[in-house]
């Protein structure tokens, strides 16, 4: 029997949560970090979709924690437990932090990509998850889909073609 | 937003003149949008984040800073390159060195055009940094774009000119994302009172 799988959107900045049967997708992730967690006894997993490295540079008023790495990590980490994954279950991958133009000399916010990845594992490490698979850098785009049943992730690029992770 | 919208304006039209220079036919642009959109609101305007765009990076630096892209449908790029170079780019998916490099030119000639004409309106300093030519997905190019405003919130202000030949073919679209602390200066160097809202 083909289960109908549902799939929940990720924007840019954004994070979600799903079950089962769903495939969590974030597409054109350039300088951003996709990354998820998985919890493959409950099948369950989670997206967020990360911009910048650090919410100490945050200038508005009220923070959008899907945003940055040091909020965002912790935030789907909440979420996935507020839905019954066991915590020491969660693995997870990420993909994305790519450098999409190359410039001499490249000033800090030339190097967000590598900076959001770094951010990202910082963040994981504190938290004690571990990082079981990655695709980063580079100098092109991904969309990437979690499959919440399994945990695979499936990455696409125009210039490199697809992968699972 | 009339104020940008009349920078945009000037800006687009020196822009379309220099791209009817150098196809050497009529080039109409439609008149500039100015308008505060959430990042996927910006991406839907190529067509989503996932669409396949070439797209000319142009960081401005100066007096009053901000990222400029020269986007085009990979049609509109084929077509552009064909036209101006006499570069026949056929059917091939891939173009070649030259032909991406003819193309960053293309885009840096019209992005050089579209900043002067802005620069001598405001009376503020604004010049080019060396432009990078991407082919990628709109999301993943525009994101860049985006960064500075990310550390704001969660909405960017965009000066978005499409160019037309003919009756309704688009050749390219201009995107200018200026940084949130260039406004003050754009609406001072103008005479207008800045406010927030």
């Amino acid at each position: 029997m083909i289960e109908e799988q549902s799939i929940i959107k990720v924007g840019m900045a954004d994070l979600n949560v799903g079950s089962q049967v769903s495939l969590i997708r974030t597409t054109g992730l350039g300088s951003c970090v996709g990354l998820t967690l998985f919890d493959p006894g409950k099948k369950l997993a989670g997206m967020a979709h990360v911009m910048l490295p650090s919410s100490d540079i945050a200038r508005e008023g009220q923070l959008n924690i899907a945003k940055f790495a040091d909020t965002a990590v912790p935030e789907l980490l909440n979420r996935l437990l507020a839905l019954g994954a066991i915590r020491s279950r969660i693995v997870a991958k990420m993909a994305g932090g790519s450098q999409m133009f190359a410039f001499a000399g490249g000033s800090d916010t030339m190097r967000i990509g590598p900076r959001n990845v770094e951010s990202c594992k910082l963040a994981l490490e504190m938290l004690r998850i571990p990082l079981i698979a990655e695709d980063t850098g580079g100098n092109y785009g991904r969309t990437i889909e979690i499959a919440c049943s399994t945990g695979v992730l499936f990455i696409r690029s125009v210039q490199k073609g697809s992968k699972e992770l | 937003m009339d104020v940008l919208k009349e920078i945009g304006n000037i800006g687009a039209g020196n822009a379309a003149t220099a791209l009817s220079q150098l196809l050497n036919k009529p080039i109409d642009m439609a008149v500039p949008k100015v308008q505060l959109l959430n990042f996927e609101e910006i991406t839907d305007k190529v067509g989503g984040a996932e669409e396949l765009v070439y797209a000319v990076f142009l960081r401005v630096e100066g007096d009053a800073p901000g990222n400029l892209f020269f986007i085009l449908s990979p049609e509109a790029a084929k077509n552009l390159l064909s036209r101006i170079a006499g570069i026949d780019v056929g059917v091939s998916e891939e173009l070649s060195e030259m032909e991406l490099s003819a193309l960053s030119e293309i885009g840096n000639i019209l992005a050089g055009s579209y900043l002067s004409s802005l620069a001598d309106f405001t009376s503020l300093t604004m010049y080019p940094t060396v432009p990078a030519l991407a082919m990628d997905m709109a999301g993943a190019i525009l994101g860049y774009g985006l960064l500075q405003f990310g550390q704001m919130g969660d909405d960017a202000l965009l000066i978005d000119t499409t160019f037309l030949e003919g009756n309704n073919e688009i050749e390219g679209q201009f995107f200018l994302i200026p940084d949130p602390e260039s406004f003050p200066k754009i609406f001072k160097s103008l005479g207008v009172p800045f406010d927030n809202d």
